[in-house]
């Protein structure tokens, strides 16, 4: 049986799934109802300095896009840190961990960007024993206009002052939480390993109006008649918070460093994948907030279920396993050749991969055969695009075949090549490191 | 229990006052708002698809199904009504399970096709309760087109005629219009008063003038028709009902299945509307089902359809034979109508004689069967009956009995053309007749505009 037991950054949790901060983890309530499902930790919701606590509106403060049959594939919220009083959080949270000590508890921090506040804040969150705190620099709304949040996390020089401070004046380890509203993921990264990190972890929510009420003509989710950008998660924005966990983890200047992957998280599969980049541990929110705590079961078993099939006995035998594949694409095999293949067997005939073939792409499927209604690659228009397989309803219908070394390729006549060979030394590349001769 | 339960005889009140209206109801509900974008998400908008295919009015399915899922109904409504004016009727009355619904990629895929039928239903009932009317009445042409009957195909026609900006009057010799639709279909198929509903909606276009009570061959001739007007459509369906061929089927309680259909239709009390206590239907088609069903919907204590052949001949639909069997209707096979045995004057029991195939021709095998019957329907087919047009003028030619035309409904008669179950080809469904009046109606209006 694969041992599925976690240890981030000296974390120990007995499963990588924790709860991201995030309104499931506002009270003690939630997080044992959490911890009863089975999750392995969670990051209290963020707490902010002693003081009147923040305010949020009291109208909407979630909105979301669709797939079909109405499933949730992205929610955006301007929800603001922890609405509750700093010393109640404390308390919860030190009965919480005082009752699960089996499972990682980490508090999630948003104070002013000032040494002070932090070093105020510190010790009263030490008390809790807590396992460790998150710094929350990505919280792209409200509290960014107020220079916390989103608005410490895009600028790197702040991200590492403050994690220094933070080093400093705890002894608890510290996340540093990155918001993906920069350019390049890598800098703020850098920056938090230079001011002595222990982890980061990413992605915070990206800035996002997710419709538009045709009606009052205002962005939703609508608030007497106005709207304000939210921060965008859900399944929509895992391809987004994958690629920015490879980056950081295969940066020379970073790499090594923990990462707790977040970001659309829904499945066992997509934990997996995130680890596979190079992700510590995960966290999910918009999973558990659409269907509930329950769905830690899936991704425990379903995680455990794949790795005994592959024979991988511990999470260090997954975590990291992808990140040498992820590469520029300069460096691509240019002499790879595939070509789409359709299972007659399995395919029902409705046509579409023809017709994203015929209209967008590459004219290579056919759509009647001898009069009769056939779709089948035409190989030697096939580029392998992939398009085909990508809007067929049937999965595994349509694969790609990659032709073997020496076989014609019908497209350009010419045999697949048995040499790797790349964009930086191909002859139509003006900057080839190879002379044309 | 209600006193006329298990009354001999053709009688009424077999059933509680308030059971009827829970046997009549809609046999499939609308789909609800929700219910409908559920249904439509599970679309996947084929290329070139199946289902469209498939319709006899090449309805754009996948089109009409998207602007539903997009919540534009009425756009999904034009792009129905575009290709199908009846789209509301034959949401309610197509037999999808043997057009569109049986070709769906997800019937192919999972045996679960994606229900076009009531998508159908739902937008064209969101634009007709707004009474969207999306086709204005251009500028009359002055030309004249006599429509011969108000059903499918003579609404088809008179609707895309009108469109063309031509005056329609339409002859029609029942007290209403919509032919079958309101004389022909099982009540639980169109109810709350659909066909005339529908009716009134085709002729809101205007230009369009119908006259009941006019029956051809009766009220009017053909050549007069020829004379009045710039050119005439012949719909008048089918008149006469095939005769049983067995002894003593003018026995009281031998009945034409179609008649017992339009009077249940046309009943206002349908406690009121007598029914044997034991039924016996003689046919394997729509008619029989919806005669046999409808029997035992209004008490009939046993209902049994006989057919002469065997049950992948039957005409009646996998669907249509289920739900008979789900309305305790007992279908039996290779079965043919020998005597009606009648006792003073009335039918008390019918006999049949086994059936086999002997080579490709169907035969009686000499051995009967009796079963007891107070009540048999005659439901095996109708016929043409062209008597009505032959009353002055040049006949018309006919093929097969029927009203022979080209491809574009053209008769052999000039300035006359024909379409729905009156013509050769012409196959018993509400929407292939649909099909042919619009099409004919193109045809005709091409004609016109030549000259």
């Amino acid at each position: 049986m694969a041992d599925i037991r976690n240890n981030f950054v000296g974390i120990k949790s007995p499963n990588p799934f924790w709860l991201a901060s995030a309104p499931p983890t506002d009270k003690a309530y939630n997080v044992i109802r959490a911890f009863k499902a089975g999750w392995g930790g969670v990051v209290w919701k963020t707490l902010g300095e002693e003081g009147p606590p923040v305010v949020n509106v009291n109208g909407p403060r979630y909105g979301a896009i669709w797939g079909a049959d109405r499933r949730l594939l992205g929610l955006n919220n301007i929800e603001l840190i922890t609405d509750r009083d700093l010393q109640t959080n404390l308390r919860e949270m030190k009965q919480v961990k005082m009752d699960w000590p089996d499972r990682a508890l980490i508090a999630s921090i948003m104070v002013p960007c000032e040494e002070a506040s932090w070093k105020a804040i510190l010790p009263l969150v030490e008390e809790t024993n807590a396992d460790g705190i998150e710094l929350n620099f990505g919280c792209p709304h409200g509290m960014s206009e107020r220079g916390m949040g989103a608005a410490v996390g895009q600028v790197p020089e702040y991200i590492e002052m403050v994690v220094r401070w933070c080093k400093q004046y705890t002894r608890m380890p510290v996340i540093t939480k990155l918001t993906p509203n920069i350019t390049d993921i890598r800098k703020p990264a850098r920056a938090a390993h230079a001011g002595g990190t222990d982890a980061v972890s990413l992605i915070n929510t990206i800035n996002s109006i997710t419709g538009v009420d045709l009606d009052s003509f205002a962005p939703m989710p609508t608030i007497d008649g106005k709207g304000s950008h939210g921060g965008y998660c859900g399944p929509a924005v895992k391809p987004i918070a994958m690629n920015m966990v490879a980056e950081i983890a295969r940066d020379p200047e970073t790499r090594g460093l923990p990462i707790s992957g977040i970001g659309g998280i829904t499945t066992w599969r997509d934990a997996a994948e995130f680890l596979a980049l190079g992700a510590g541990n995960v966290q999910v929110c918009t999973a558990a907030m659409t269907y509930g705590f329950k769905i830690v079961q899936e991704m425990i078993a379903g995680l455990e279920n794949w790795m005994d099939e592959k024979g991988h006995r511990t999470l260090d035998d997954v975590i990291g396993r992808a990140t040498p594949n992820v590469t520029d694409w300069q460096y691509l095999n240019l002499n790879y050749i595939a070509k789409a293949r359709i299972d007659q067997d399995a395919c029902i005939k409705c046509g579409r991969c023809h017709i994203a073939c015929e209209d967008t792409s590459h004219q290579a499927i056919t759509n009647m055969v001898d009069g009769v209604r056939h779709f089948e690659v035409i190989e030697a228009e096939c580029v392998g695009c992939n398009l085909c397989v990508n809007v067929c309803p049937v999965d595994n219908c349509i694969t790609m075949e990659p032709l073997a070394v020496g076989a014609i390729d019908q497209r350009t006549g010419k045999p697949v090549s048995p040499i790797y060979a790349n964009w930086t030394t191909h002859p139509n590349n003006p900057m080839a490191k190879v002379a044309a001769e | 229990m209600p006193e006329g339960q298990f009354k001999e005889g053709i009688v009424g009140g077999r059933l509680a006052a308030d059971q009827y209206a829970d046997n009549f109801s809609d046999l499939h509900p609308p789909l609800d708002h929700h219910e409908a974008l559920v249904e439509s998400d599970r679309c996947y908008f084929c290329y070139d698809a199946p289902c469209m295919n498939a319709c006899p009015t090449s309805i754009d399915i996948p089109l009409f199904i998207r602007q539903i899922s997009t919540g534009n109904p009425i756009g999904s409504a034009k792009t129905i009504f575009d290709q199908n004016i009846l789209g509301g009727m034959c949401a309610r009355v197509c037999p999808t399970e043997t057009l569109c619904e049986e070709v769906c990629v997800r019937e192919v895929a999972e045996g679960k096709p994606v229900q076009i039928g009531r998508l159908q239903r739902y937008a064209t009932d969101v634009a007709m309760a707004e009474n969207k009317q999306f086709y204005p009445r251009p500028e009359p042409t002055g030309k004249t087109v006599a429509v011969v009957g108000a059903g499918p195909a003579g609404l088809a026609a008179a609707h895309r005629l009108a469109r063309h900006g031509h005056d329609v009057t339409i002859l029609e010799a029942r007290p209403k219009a919509g032919g079958l639709n309101e004389y022909g279909i099982a009540a639980y198929k169109s109810v709350d008063n659909f066909a005339q509903a529908e009716v009134d909606y085709v002729t809101s276009i205007g230009g369009i003038d119908i006259q009941n009570g006019k029956a051809l061959g009766r009220d009017y001739q053909l050549s007069d028709l020829i004379r009045n007007y710039d050119a005439v459509f012949l719909g008048m369906g089918l008149g006469g009902v095939n005769a049983l061929r067995a002894d003593g089927e003018d026995a009281a309680g031998v009945t034409n299945a179609v008649e017992f259909i339009a009077e249940l239709r046309q009943a206002s009390d349908l406690s009121g509307l007598p029914v044997g206590r034991r039924v016996v239907v003689i046919g394997g088609g729509m008619t029989a089902i919806d005669a046999a069903v409808q029997s035992k919907l209004l008490g009939a204590e046993e209902v049994t359809i006989c057919y002469r052949r065997g049950q992948e001949h039957m005409n009646a639909s996998g669907f249509e034979q289920d739900l008979a069997a789900a309305n305790g209707v007992t279908i039996r096979h290779w079965l043919q109508p020998k005597r009606v045995v009648a006792e003073g004057g009335k039918v008390s029991a019918i006999e049949l004689e086994y059936t086999a195939m002997n080579g490709d021709r169907l035969a009686g095998t000499g051995e009967t069967l009796t079963l007891v019957a107070d009540q048999v329907f005659k439901a095996i087919g109708q016929s043409f009956v062209p008597a009505a047009l032959n009353g002055s003028g040049a006949s018309i030619e006919l093929e097969a009995g029927r009203i022979k035309v080209d491809a574009e409904g053209r008769t052999s008669l000039a300035k006359v053309w024909a379409g729905g179950d009156c013509i050769f080809g012409g196959d018993d469904l509400t929407v292939s007749a649909v099909a042919q009046g619009r099409d004919a109606a193109e045809s005709i209006n091409r004609s016109l505009m030549q000259g």
